[in-house]
C-alpha cells in the first residue's frame, strides 16, 4: 500500500473527496490556483503536466496544454515549483506517458517522488503496458491510479481495481474531458467497480458544476473536477474567483452526502 | 509467408517496439478489432472476398514494370511495383478495403479515418462508398488548405471531412482527433487508421493487409527471370508501403532500405517514444514533447515510424535513411522524363536515395523499387516548387 492508499482511506472515512485539476505553468501564478483551491476544500489536488498530444484530452485542457507548452513549461520545472509549494493535501500528476518515457522510468519516478508527488494518471498507459512503470513508481511509494472506462468489461475492472492504487478513476462517459457535462454513466461504472473491491472510487470527465459533482458523489467516494476550472483560469479569473466556486462545490458536495 | 516479419507478441510487440498504449475507454474497441481480424484473416472467405474486391475493384494486381532507362542512368537493373496504377492512385487502397470490410463483419456502419495529404482519407471515402459505409475524415486545418482539392473529392465520395485545429494543425493532430472521436462512438464506428502505426493490431493488420504487395512483386519478379531481388527500397511516412513490399522479401538476402524525409526522419533523428498509442521512435524535442515533422510531401510529414520498422532497423534487417527536398524534386523529374510515370512526392524520396547511391551499389544489380504513388496530386505543389527553384 502507498501513502496515497492509506491517506485516501483515510479521508473517505471523513468525506466525500473533492480533486480539483489545474495546468501547471498556466499562468506565472499556477501555484496560487493550487493555494486556493486547497482552501477552497480541496481533498486532492491534480496537477496536469502539459504533453504535445494530449489523446484523451478536449478542447479547454488542449488549449491550456498549449499555453503553457509555450510559456516553456516543463516537468523539472513544475516539480521544482511543486516542492517549493507547501499545500497541505497530497498532489497527484496527470500528464502522458511519453513524458516518463523520455526521461527514463526510475528517473521520472524518482523526480516525481522527491518533489512530494503521491501519485500519477498517465491516461494512455494500458494497465497491459503499465508493469514496469508500477514497479519503477512503486519503488518511490509513489501511486499509479488506473481508469475504467463505462466500456470496460467486467474482467478488466477486476484486473484494474487490483492494480489501481490510491483510487480507481471512473470514466463517467465515452469521452475526453470537457466536451460533455454531467455525470453520465458514473452511477453503472462505480457499480461495476464496487463489486470487485473496496477501494476509493472517484468520478471524473465531464463533471462541471457543484449540483453534478453532489449528484457523482451519492454513489462515488469522491470527485474531479477538470475543464471546468481551468476554462475560468483561461479566462483569466483570479485565484481568489476560483476557491470562491472550489467552496461552493466543497458545501454542495457535503450537503448531498448521506451521512458517513 | 515471412519468418523476419512474422506476428507480433500477444501484446503486439515487435521486440522492443508497438504495444497497446490507448486510454482504457478505447482498449475494449482496440482487442475487438484484434480478436475480429485474427479470425478473418484465417477465414478463406473473407480472404477471398479481400483479394477480390481488390482484383475487380481496386485494380490488382498492380504490374511490376522494368524501368529500362532509368536502369541504363544508374547502371542498375530497376524494377518499379506501380501501386500508382492501383484505384485513388496509390497503395493506400490496399488496407482501406481490408479495413472497410473488416468493418462490415464486425456489423459497424461507419469509419472515421485520418489524413495528411488526403491520400488516405480519399482511399477510405472510396471504400466507405463501395461498401455502403458512413465516413468522416479529420485533416488537419493546414494541411485543408494545402489539399484543397482532395477535400473535395473526398466530399464528392460522400465523406464529411472534419478540419483539425488542435496543436500543430496537420496530420500528427489528425490522429489525436480521430482517436478523440471514436472514444464517443466505437460501438457502431471503426477507426481506420492509415499506416502501420498506432496501437496493437493496426501495425500488424495493416502491414498484412499491405503484403499483397510484396507477394505479387516476388511472383512478377520470377517471371521476369529475376529469382531475388538484390535491394527493395520504398519511402517511408507511418511505413505502410514499404511494410508491405518488405514483407515479400524479408526472409530473402535482399537488402531493405527505407527512405525517409530528411524532416521527418523518426530512425534517423527520433528517440523511442509513445505516440498514438505505440512505442516507436519518434521525433521529440528535449523535453520529450513531439516535435513536427516537416517535407514537402504531406504523406511523409510523420512525426513517428511504424513500430515494425524501428524493430526491423534495431535489428539491422533493414536500414532506414532519408532524402532532402531538393534531390526530391530532382527525382521527381527524373522519373517523369526517363519512363514516362510522374510518382508522388512521396515516392519521389525513394528514387532520389537509389540516385544519390547508386554509384555505391555493384553494377548491375537488381533493384526493385516500390511506387507507391502517382503524382498527380502533387503537380500544382511541383510546379510552384521549381518556379520558386528556377
Ligand atoms: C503515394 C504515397 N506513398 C507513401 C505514403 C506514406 O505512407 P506509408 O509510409 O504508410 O506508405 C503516402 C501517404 O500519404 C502516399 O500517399
Amino acid at each position: 500500500m502507498t501513502r496515497l492508499d492509506r491517506e485516501l482511506r483515510d479521508l473517505r472515512d471523513r468525506r466525500r473527496a473533492l480533486v480539483p485539476y489545474f495546468m501547471a505553468g498556466l499562468t506565472p501564478n499556477w501555484t496560487q490556483y493550487l493555494d486556493a483551491a486547497v482552501q477552497g476544500g480541496a481533498d486532492v489536488l491534480e496537477v496536469g503536466v502539459p504533453f504535445s498530444d494530449p489523446m484523451m484530452d478536449g478542447p479547454v485542457i488542449q488549449a491550456a496544454g498549449v499555453r503553457a507548452l509555450e510559456r516553456g513549461v516543463t516537468l523539472e520545472g513544475v516539480l521544482d515549483e511543486l516542492a517549493r509549494t507547501d499545500l497541505g493535501v497530497p498532489v497527484v500528476v496527470m500528464t502522458y506517458f511519453n513524458v516518463m518515457h523520455y526521461r527514463g522510468l526510475e528517473r521520472a519516478a524518482g523526480l516525481l517522488a522527491s518533489a512530494g508527488v503521491a501519485g500519477v494518471i498517465l491516461p494512455d498507459l494500458s494497465l497491459e503496458e503499465s508493469a514496469p512503470w508500477r514497479r519503477a513508481a512503486g519503488a518511490r511509494d509513489l501511486a499509479t491510479i488506473l481508469m475504467v472506462a463505462p466500456s470496460t468489461p467486467p474482467d478488466r475492472v477486476a484486473r484494474i481495481v487490483a492494480t489501481s492504487q490510491g483510487f480507481v478513476y471512473a470514466a463517467a462517459r465515452m469521452a475526453v474531458t470537457g466536451r460533455a457535462s454531467g455525470d453520465g454513466e458514473a452511477a453503472r461504472v462505480v457499480a461495476g467497480i464496487r463489486e470487485h473491491g473496496d477501494v476509493p472510487v472517484y468520478v471524473g470527465i465531464g463533471i462541471s458544476d457543484p449540483d453534478q459533482a453532489r449528484h457523482a458523489t451519492r454513489d462515488a467516494d469522491g470527485v474531479i473536477v477538470g475543464s471546468a476550472l481551468v476554462q475560468r483560469v483561461l479566462d483569466g479569473e483570479s485565484p481568489a474567483e476560483l476557491e470562491t466556486l472550489i467552496s461552493r462545490f466543497r458545501r454542495t458536495i457535503d450537503e448531498g452526502a448521506p451521512e458517513a | 509467408m515471412s519468418h523476419v516479419m512474422g506476428s507480433p507478441d500477444t501484446g503486439g510487440h515487435f521486440g522492443d517496439f508497438g504495444g497497446r498504449y490507448v486510454p482504457e475507454a478505447l482498449m475494449p474497441a482496440c482487442l475487438e478489432v484484434e480478436a475480429v481480424f485474427r479470425e478473418a484473416w484465417s477465414d478463406p472467405e473473407f480472404v477471398t472476398e479481400f483479394r477480390e474486391t481488390l482484383r475487380l475493384f481496386g485494380g490488382r494486381p498492380t504490374p511490376v514494370t522494368p524501368l529500362e532507362r532509368l536502369s541504363e542512368h544508374l547502371g542498375l537493373r530497376v524494377f518499379a511495383k506501380r501501386e500508382d496504377l492501383a484505384h485513388t492512385g496509390s497503395h493506400k487502397i490496399n488496407n482501406v478495403v481490408g479495413q472497410a470490410l473488416l468493418t462490415r463483419r464486425m456489423g459497424k456502419r461507419r469509419v472515421i479515418a485520418e489524413t495528411g495529404a488526403g491520400q488516405h482519407g480519399v482511399a477510405t471515402a472510396t471504400a466507405a462508398a463501395r461498401l455502403g459505409l458512413d465516413c468522416t475524415v479529420f485533416m488537419g486545418e493546414l494541411d485543408t488548405q494545402r489539399q484543397a482539392l482532395n477535400v473535395f473529392r473526398m466530399e464528392l465520395l460522400g465523406a464529411r471531412v472534419v478540419p483539425v485545429t488542435s496543436g500543430s494543425r496537420t496530420l500528427k493532430d489528425a490522429v489525436n482527433e480521430a482517436m478523440r472521436e471514436w472514444v464517443t462512438c466505437v460501438d457502431d464506428t471503426h477507426y481506420c487508421l492509415g499506416s502501420v502505426m498506432g496501437p496493437h493490431p493496426f501495425p500488424w493488420m495493416v502491414r498484412e493487409f499491405q503484403s499483397i504487395i510484396g507477394a505479387e512483386a516476388a511472383e512478377q519478379l520470377r517471371a521476369l527471370g529475376v529469382d531475388e531481388p538484390d535491394l527493395v527500397v520504398a519511402c517511408v511516412g507511418g511505413g505502410s508501403n514499404a511494410a508491405g513490399i518488405f514483407a515479400g522479401f524479408a526472409d530473402s538476402r535482399a537488402d531493405l532500405v527505407g527512405v525517409e524525409a530528411a524532416g521527418g526522419s523518426a530512425v534517423g533523428s527520433g528517440v523511442p517514444g509513445v505516440l498514438h498509442g505505440m512505442r516507436s521512435m519518434i521525433l521529440q524535442d528535449d523535453h520529450g514533447q513531439v516535435e513536427e515533422a516537416e517535407s514537402i510531401s504531406a504523406g511523409l510529414d510523420y512525426p513517428g515510424i511504424g513500430p515494425e520498422h524501428a524493430y526491423l532497423a534495431s535489428i539491422g534487417r533493414a536500414r532506414y535513411t532519408r532524402a532532402a527536398d531538393d534531390e526530391v524534386l530532382d527525382a521527381l523529374r527524373l522519373l517523369s522524363r526517363l519512363e514516362g510515370i510522374i510518382p508522388a512526392l512521396e515516392t519521389a524520396h525513394a528514387i532520389a536515395w537509389l540516385v544519390r547511391e547508386a554509384a555505391s551499389i555493384p553494377r548491375g544489380s537488381t533493384v526493385l523499387l516500390n511506387l507507391s504513388g502517382r503524382g498527380d496530386k502533387d503537380v500544382a505543389q511541383v510546379r510552384t516548387l521549381l518556379e520558386e527553384r528556377a
